[in-house]
């Protein structure tokens, strides 16, 4: 047995709600909430991804700060008081949802928005309700990608460039309100750097990158989450060991996921692990 | 021909020249006029850089096209200023004449641009042409843009420099860092760019914080409308500058500074370029020039740094501030234009005489430009203390009967007729919520169209806003619509709700200064009844 010659983590005195807490020196605001149980809303925040400060949606007050202080990148020190719970929070965290639903198709978003959305009693027609308009890119027979439905949050970039794949195929593109997700002048997947390892689709969350095996069903009405059924293994195209999710419906594969919390994968996965399961069954 | 199947990005490769992305992209755009696929697709094989990450880059800047456009393209600005100075009929001339907005007409085409800060003189534009210097025309007529569009225009030859001593700059080696830095916290000198910050407490900062490299940085990406010190400055002595950066970088203990001055000031910065090369390599510091490609957000300090790197010009989340992690990561001394040209005279004089100037909390000589209805707008150069109403009188009185004064840009607020009489210091001027911002003061008579200058504010920040956070993407625009809708008269109780609510996320949760600001104006326009109700 090796004795660990780590040394003891630096520890700091903050005031989380009123309540003193004590919380390693290098947390962010959201880990110290999120390790006393506490929730906070995030769209553009996952856990396996550099924070991007983008949906502002886990703004929590700090004393002494002017403005809100987003809780998912900002780093705790010693003494500071945060709180997580005033209505000057929840006014902004309201607004901001309203914003997305006027700016966003929002109806495939995860289960996490819309509880948020429902318990800050939000008003999605506030400021006009965003309306569908834009041609979903179909451009192959692996994924699709519907920028009705983009929030920009730039999880799929992060995923595509530094933090996962370092394959630089997608960045943002234009300013303001009118910047989309693009490749170099728009050009097609195939035509682009992608390399189809489908980590923009395990962290959108909100459906507007998708596997066109979903998108084909959902078009015919037959995706139904409720008869599906999930198995995990290991991957068998190479020695790596990553963990696969095989989402399963009338028993065959739908789509293929991997758990964040795997530590092999981090959520992430290759063209062959993510799509590669035709093999098991006979395609159409 | 690069491989559009293979990206050259990998992430450590890139980082070492994706600094010169920007420069890049500039040297096509001047000479063919755009940024051709074929042309990225080469930029990006030898930087190297992801084709997808340079055209997120290209495609973030209003000077960087990247379709096909005519071989010359007149900005000409329609902004607040030259809207009250009678630039709408400039705009409605042009699209008599020449054609509407965007549309070529042979090798030329024009289009709206935000203040090009040349506001003293009347009207401007700024013309980018395919294989010749960009250049800008103030005041100017429909009838030059005609003469620009089908290359007719005389372009006149730059002023010629006089090199001074940089006696500033050889006492402060005498002096030695500390002592440098012991002047300018006794001069009590406040950043001269619109935040205020005390300048002795950041160059300490940077001087304490450890690091192998340290950058100083010029913000001279003067954008704010209503605001042309900077340009007047860099135009009139560009020595007192780069002397101030000079002394700067030997305070702070950096070998490197750079001048990050904004695209559409291509005189200025020739004459930048100039007065570099005449001051020869004795400086002691490497100072390097780089041009903004238009984007108001780039003078936040930190989408600043991000543009200089290569990246998208988006703001960073602060903390960590600029003098500990700034530039390439590295502490770094970001102070605007005026700022650094105030050094010398710290240096040559002291301290204290600079701190006897100007009120105990805000010391010394202070730039303002005051334009719009006024007899004489231009740069005024007054002892902090001085009130607006003063201000408006210095510079010959308002034109016709004074309706309203807009100060600090159109990051500002308008004023009462209560705040016109306060002193314009940082003191007094928090304490009465008069924003002094970047020195900006704007005048506008009964005659001027108010709804369309508050319109014109609101259109502003929507093209601005970088996009990157959601209170300021899409709250920009949500105020652009409910401006639009008072204007109009077509507006109900509960657009007023709705902007309040647009307000307030905006500024407490927005990632910078650009989103915290962007309400002000148009809020202080509704409050003092300058639209809305039964104006």
């Amino acid at each position: 047995m090796i004795e660990s010659t780590l040394p003891e983590p630096r520890m700091v005195e903050i005031t989380l709600n009123r309540t003193a807490v004590t919380a390693h020196a290098d947390a962010t605001i959201l880990d110290v909430c999120r390790a006393q149980d506490l929730d906070v809303p995030t769209m553009c925040f996952l856990e396996t991804l550099s924070p991007f400060n983008s949906c502002r949606l886990c703004v929590v007050e700090v004393a002494g700060s002017r403005t809100l202080v987003p809780a998912c990148s900002r780093i705790v020190e010693s003494g500071m008081e945060i709180s997580t719970d005033s209505e000057r929070i929840t006014d902004a965290r309201r607004t901001l949802y309203e914003f997305y639903a006027s700016t966003v198709d929002l109806s495939l978003a995860d289960a996490e928005t819309k509880n948020w959305m429902s318990k800050y009693d939000v008003d999605p027609d506030r400021f006009g309700r965003y309306e569908p308009h834009r041609a979903v890119k179909i451009q192959d027979d692996l994924y699709i990608r519907d920028y009705d439905k983009c929030v920009m949050c730039y999880r799929c970039v992060a995923a595509c460039g530094p933090d996962a794949q370092n394959t630089f195929a997608i960045d943002v593109a234009g300013r303001g309100l009118s910047s989309t997700i693009s490749t170099e002048y728009d050009v097609t997947l195939p035509d682009s750097a992608c390399v189809y390892c489908g980590n923009c689709i395990g962290v959108c969350p909100t459906g507007a990158l998708m596997f066109k095996s979903e998108y084909d069903m959902r078009e015919a009405d037959t995706w139904d989450e409720g008869r599906q059924s999930i198995t995990t293994t290991i991957c068998s195209f190479c020695g790596v060991g990553c963990n696969l999710e095989l989402h399963v419906q009338d028993n065959r594969v739908v789509k293929v996921t991997s758990p964040m919390d795997h530590d092999v994968t981090n959520g992430h996965l290759c063209i062959k692990g993510r799509f590669g399961y035709g093999y098991l069954q006979e395609e159409k | 021909m690069a491989d559009d199947h293979v990206a050259y990005g990998g992430f450590h490769n890139a980082a070492e020249n994706r600094h010169l992305l920007l420069p890049s992209l500039h040297a096509v755009q001047d000479s063919i006029g755009f940024v051709s696929h074929g042309a990225l697709n080469y930029i990006s094989e030898r930087i190297p850089v992801a084709p997808a990450e340079a055209y997120g880059v290209a495609t973030f800047y209003d000077l960087i096209a990247t379709e096909p456009t005519p071989a010359r393209v007149a900005r000409v600005c329609d902004d607040i200023v030259c809207t009250a100075a009678g630039g709408d009929q400039l705009i409605s001339t042009l699209e008599a004449e020449i054609g509407p907005e965007g549309a070529p007409n042979g090798e030329g085409m024009w289009v709206r641009s935000p203040c090009l800060g040349h506001c003293e003189k009347g009207s401007a534009a700024f013309i980018q042409r395919a294989g010749e210097t960009a250049l800008t025309i103030a005041p100017v007529t429909a009838e030059v843009v005609a003469s620009v569009l089908d290359g007719t225009h005389e372009t006149p030859e730059s002023p010629r420099l006089y090199t001074p001593s940089f006696d500033a700059l050889v006492k402060a080696r005498t002096m030695g860092a500390t002592a440098v830095r012991n002047e300018v916290t006794v001069s009590g000198i406040r950043g001269r760019g619109g935040a205020a910050f005390p300048a002795g407490i950041k160059w300490d900062g940077v001087a304490d914080a450890s690091g192998d490299a340290k950058y100083v940085v010029c913000n001279a990406d003067e954008s704010e409308p209503g605001t042309f010190k900077d340009r007047w400055l860099i135009e009139t002595n560009p020595f007192v500058l780069l002397e101030g950066i000079a002394i700067a970088a030997l305070a702070v203990g950096a070998t490197k500074a750079y001048i990050y001055i904004r695209g559409e000031y291509r005189e200025a910065e020739n004459v930048l370029e100039a007065a570099l090369e005449a001051t020869g390599s004795d400086f002691g510091v490497d100072i390097e020039i780089r041009r903004g490609a238009g984007a108001y957000i780039c003078g936040e300090e930190t989408a600043l740094f991000n543009s200089i790197e290569g990246f998208r010009g988006q703001p960073r989340q602060k903390p960590p501030f600029p003098t500990q992690s700034g530039l390439f990561g590295s502490p770094t001394l970001i102070n605007n234009v005026e700022t650094f040209a105030a050094i010398p005279g710290i240096i040559r004089d002291g301290g204290d005489s600079f701190a006897r100037l100007g009120t105990k909390e805000s010391t010394g000589l202070k730039l303002f430009c005051v334009s719009g209805k006024v007899a004489k707008p231009g740069v005024y150069q007054v002892e902090f203390g001085v009130t607006t109403r003063e201000l408006i009188n210095l510079a010959g009185g308002a034109v016709g009967e004074l309706r309203a004064v807009l100060t600090g840009g159109a990051a500002g607020s308008f004023l009462t007729e209560a705040q016109l009489d306060v002193p314009l210091t940082f003191e007094d001027g928090r304490d009465a919520g008069v924003s002094l911002g970047s020195g900006a003061i704007m005048a506008f008579n009964t005659e001027v169209d108010m709804g369309a200058i508050t319109h014109r504010i609101a259109e502003f920040f929507a093209d601005e806003s970088c996009g990157l956070c959601v209170p300021c993407r899409v709250g920009t625009s949500q105020q652009l619509e409910i401006v639009g809708r008072i204007r109009s008269g077509t507006d109900t109780q509960t657009d007023y709700d709705n902007l309040d609510a647009v307000g307030w996320v905006m500024r407490d949760a927005s990632i910078c200064g650009l989103g915290h600001t962007a309400a002000n104006a148009i809020e202080s326009a509704i409050r003092i009844g300058l639209i809305g109700g039964d104006s």
